[in-house]
């Protein structure tokens, strides 16, 4: 099969990716490649709001204080500068491309107050943000007739002399293996919330495009800073919103007290939701948990409050946990939720990597530090989402289309080949249990030396078993057993970055929280964690924080 | 618990017919459709395939017809398809063909969609320069008018269970047609006239025939038949009065108004006029009802309370919802 050849490959069709699409000058060809149809992204499961300062009572700086406050001071702040400055601007872009956000008295778009923000200033459409912006966004693109190939699944970057010439992917539908050229090549394929067991994320957060990266070379930062929501179900990790908090519901043991009060006595269940979830951890660790959960009370609500404040909660709790919150508490966890760690990115989009650039919660630029705030993500989406399209824009001036050599797609039909023609193994859907299991354990709201030693052993040890699983499809058509084998391929080499990253870093800051380290190192740990590909395993580096003009602080609320 | 689910299954494209397979399976008690079919992958043949993304009932990715009714597999509970089928039974969604066992094209129904032109247009003088120092401004109660239709995942449920998408392969289809409301309805949109008129012929609007299959499989309450009656209702505000289904309502409603009640042998008449060329076909039909004594006579009094059912039609007239601004938003 011929070579496709486009001036600009956007790999990833969710917020990030159709924002960047979006900023081209008319006459460049450029092309989107998703592994799931553009509005099935994750970005339409967001459910709470989008932050900006829009009102004349707010700031920008203010938001960048409370940004640079809940990053633990590990964000970047001239990244961060940048985006909360340019927030409303692309808040109201979205809402003149026609996205339907809730209105208050005055006819302006409505905000709502957010953990860790000193003023409301979450924008929201309901409670289906994230699906609201999606869709406005997918409209953006149809009407611009951008060209997406949908169902391709990203299997490597074409890589010569140490710059990016294009990626190779997979065809779903008809399962060829294909060569795409271009001149600059964006990634914008979300995060990897499924490298662990219990998450809230859906089952197509697998990371891949970190992982592709990292192994052409691109540098991951801050791997080991992974968010932990406080309330997501016990049966699938569908999160149940920190709004039914907001609304009065409390956090009960299996000895029916309200625990929080010994942890946060102030804001209790309103506590940060590093601080909330470890106390749940700490409660079911400690022989007070009901069956591996505590529980969420909404009861003392009442069924009138419940149907008017939370009705899509009760919905979620009622199909996916069979529990009616008017009648029985809900068994909730703490779930993998965010990435803050990602692609090395700058607040351009790009990477280390000549021609190859990164937006969205794949890249790490880094806005979020140790610690996302709730509705900082979405704004990151928008945000760089533009910025990088932008500058690939420009960037593309007087830069000749590469001609790549065929043997990468020779290479990958190869590989792919090999794992569908293998006869018999373990089946990658146990060994992701496995992972996953782990990974909630022992890399998951509390660390320490031994437990990540241990996960060091088991990960190496999924990750060469995993190079020898058994895919049982040997269709070519709408093979999906085969792409789950690799985005088990790509879980398991985040998994062993994220551990390295969370070894090393002998401190406790935002999400990374370490028993035998408890408190935050700045003298030493005030940096960024850089990892890089090895046989050995990820090899370490680190990079400076960019200060402007926040001096670090204890981080209390 | 341990349970059987029976997956139709075939791959078009390498020449496997479709068949029905069994399989059996443990699950826990709470387990949807879709962690089912994961149970069935994972454990008893990697090769049955699906399309599944969030599994929180929000992407739109797993509609399939499960015991024959079209809807989403991650927020269906297997116990209670077992409870009132006594088995569960899983095809593809219909009216798509099939790319391999559950997953269809979804680009015939993309095309469809994006034949409303599904997106807010208006002039180029309107289109914000960056920095966009302001939003639009726009009541709540105009985000309502299009909360129902904004709230549609493309799930293309509504399509499988279309009755009239079956027979008719140009009819666009509810998740298409609510789309076209959704725009219509914006205050911000300026291109609802084109839209009105595109729609107002075959393939559109008026091809719907009310059978509500749509409403019932939509999984997210988007209530695309609703959208389409408004639909209806615009083109006749705005004047899209020549058309079979618009000139059948506004004339029922001139016969309602003149005679206080449906004059049913007076409707062919009213809308093909007084042209026996045109009425001629329906003379047949006329013919076998005149014999089953079932032609109702044409010339009627108006009944006795008839003005009151004007005032009553006067004071439904006079109720049009506010929020509802055609193309007439604050742009500067
Ligand atoms: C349940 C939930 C609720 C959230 N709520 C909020 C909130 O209220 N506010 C907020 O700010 N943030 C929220 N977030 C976070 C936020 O939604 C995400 O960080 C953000 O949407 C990520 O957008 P993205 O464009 O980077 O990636 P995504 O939307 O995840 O898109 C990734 C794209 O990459 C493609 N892709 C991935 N791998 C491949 C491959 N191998 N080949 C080809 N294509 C590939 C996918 O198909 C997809 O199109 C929430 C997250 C979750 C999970
Ligand atoms: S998997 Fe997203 S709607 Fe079912």
């Amino acid at each position: 099969m011929s070579m496709l050849s486009h001036d600009v490959i956007i790999v990833g069709a969710g917020l990030a990716g159709m924002r960047a699409a979006l900023e081209f000058a008319p006459g460049v060809d450029v092309a989107m490649i998703s592994k799931v149809h553009p509005v099935r992204s994750h970005s339409g499961a967001a459910q709470g709001g989008v932050n900006a300062a829009l009102h004349e009572d707010d700031s920008w700086e203010n938001h960048a204080y409370d940004t640079v406050k809940g990053s633990d001071y590990l964000g970047d702040q001239d990244a961060i500068e940048i985006m909360c400055r340019e927030a409303p601007s692309d808040i109201r872009q979205m809402e003149h491309w026609g996205v339907i956000f809730s209105r208050n008295d005055e006819e302006r778009i409505a905000q709502r107050p957010f953990g860790g923000a000193g003023y409301p200033r979450t924008c929201y459409a309901a409670d289906r943000t994230g699906h609201a912006l999606l869709h406005a966004m997918y409209e953006r693109v149809m009407r611009r007739g951008v060209k997406v190939y949908e169902e391709w699944f990203l299997l490597s970057l074409i890589m010569e002399d140490g710059e990016c010439r294009g990626i190779v992917a997979l065809d779903i539908p008809t399962g060829q293996v294909v060569s795409m050229r271009a001149r600059a090549v964006v990634m914008a394929t979300g995060g990897y919330g499924r490298v662990y067991r219990t998450s809230s994320n859906g089952l197509v957060n697998t990371g891949d495009g970190m992982a592709v990266c990292y192994e052409a070379g691109a540098p991951l930062m801050d791997m080991e800073f992974v968010q932990f929501h406080p309330t997501t179900l016990k049966s699938n990790g569908v999160l149940i919103t920190e709004g039914s908090r907001g609304e009065g519901g409390t956090l009960i043991n299996a000895l029916g007290e309200r625990f929080m009060k010994t942890y946060a006595p102030n804001a209790m269940e309103l506590a940060s939701r590093d601080v909330v979830s470890r106390a749940e951890q700490t409660e079911i660790l400690e022989g007070r948990g009901v069956d591996g959960c505590v529980l969420l009370d909404l009861r003392h609500l009442g069924r009138e409050k419940i149907l008017e404040r939370l009705p899509q909660i009760r919905e979620l709790a009622i199909k996916f946990a069979g529990t009616d919150p008017i009648e029985v508490p809900i068994p909730v966890r703490p779930g993998a939720h965010y990435s803050m760690g990602g692609i090395k990115a700058d607040f351009n989009g790009a990477t280390p990597l000549p021609g190859l650039f990164a937006a969205g919660e794949c890249s790490c630029v880094s806005v979020h530090g140790a610690n996302r705030l709730g509705g900082n993500s979405l704004l990151e989406t928008l945000v760089f989402g533009r910025r990088t399209g932008a500058f690939v824009n420009d960037y593309l001036v007087g830069r000749p289309m590469p001609s790549p050599a065929d043997t990468h797609r020779v290479e990958q039909e190869k590989r792919l080949a090999e794992m569908v023609a293998r006869p018999a193994g373990e089946r990658g859907w146990a060994l992701r249990e496995e992972l996953g299991t782990m990974m909630n354990r022992n890399v998951g709201v509390f660390r320490d030396r031994a437990g990540l030693e241990a996960a060091v052993t088991v990960a190496a040890n999924v990750a060469e078993r995993a190079r020898r699983q058994w895919v049982m499809d040997k269709g070519k058509i709408f093979n999906t057993d085969l792409t789950e084998a690799l985005e088990l391929q790509h879980v398991t080499e985040l998994a062993r970055v994220i551990i390295a990253g969370a070894l090393a870093r002998e401190e406790s800051r935002g999400a990374h929280f370490r028993k035998d380290f408890t408190t935050r190192d700045d003298a030493k740990w005030m940096r960024h964690t850089l990892a890089h590909p090895d046989p050995d395993g990820p090899k370490l580096s680190h990079a400076p924080v960019a200060f402007t003009r926040f001096e670090p602080k204890e981080r209390t609320y | 618990m341990r349970i059987e689910i029976e997956i139709e299954r075939s791959c078009p494209g390498e020449g496997q017919a479709a068949r029905f397979q069994s399989f059996h399976v443990e699950v826990p008690r709470h387990a949807t459709v879709l962690d089912t079919l994961m149970a069935v992958k994972n454990q008893e043949d990697g090769s049955v395939t699906f399309r599944r993304s969030c599994r929180s009932a929000i992407c739109g990715s797993c509609a399939m017809r499960i015991n024959g009714r079209s809807g989403l597999a991650c927020d269906t509970q297997v116990e209670g398809e077992l409870r009132r089928h006594g088995k569960l039974r899983i095809q593809p969604l219909a009216h798509m063909p099939v790319v391999r066992d559950l997953a269809v094209e979804i680009d015939p129904f993309w095309a469809r969609v994006r034949a409303v032109q599904p997106w807010v247009e208006r002039p180029r003088e309107a289109e914000p320069s960056w920095p966009v120092e302001q939003e639009t401004r726009m009541p709540q109660s105009a985000a309502e008018e299009m909360d129902d239709t904004s709230k549609c995942i493309m799930c293309m449920s509504c399509f499988s269970a279309c009755e009239v998408a079956e027979v008719d392969t140009r009819f666009l289809g509810p998740a298409a047609l609510a789309k076209a409301y959704r725009f219509v309805a914006d205050p911000r949109d300026t291109n609802t006239q084109n839209r009105l008129a595109t729609l107002n012929g075959g393939g559109g609007y008026w091809d719907c025939t009310r059978c509500n299959q749509c409403v019932e499989a939509c999984p997210k309450d988007v209530k695309p038949m609703e959208a389409i009656v408004h639909l209806r209702r615009e083109a006749i505000r705005a004047g899209f009065t020549g058309t079979i289904g618009s000139r059948h309502i506004t004339d029922f409603l001139s016969i309602v108004r003149q005679e206080g009640r449906l004059n049913e042998g007076r409707m062919p008449m009213q809308m093909k006029g007084f042209n026996p060329f045109k009425l001629l076909p329906v003379l047949p039909l006329a013919w076998r009802m005149w014999r089953k004594g079932k032609l109702p006579l044409p010339w009627h009094w108006p009944i006795p309370g008839v003005s009151q059912v004007r005032r009553i039609m006067d004071r439904k007239g006079g109720a049009r919802r506010k929020s509802f601004v055609v193309g007439k938003g604050d742009l500067k």
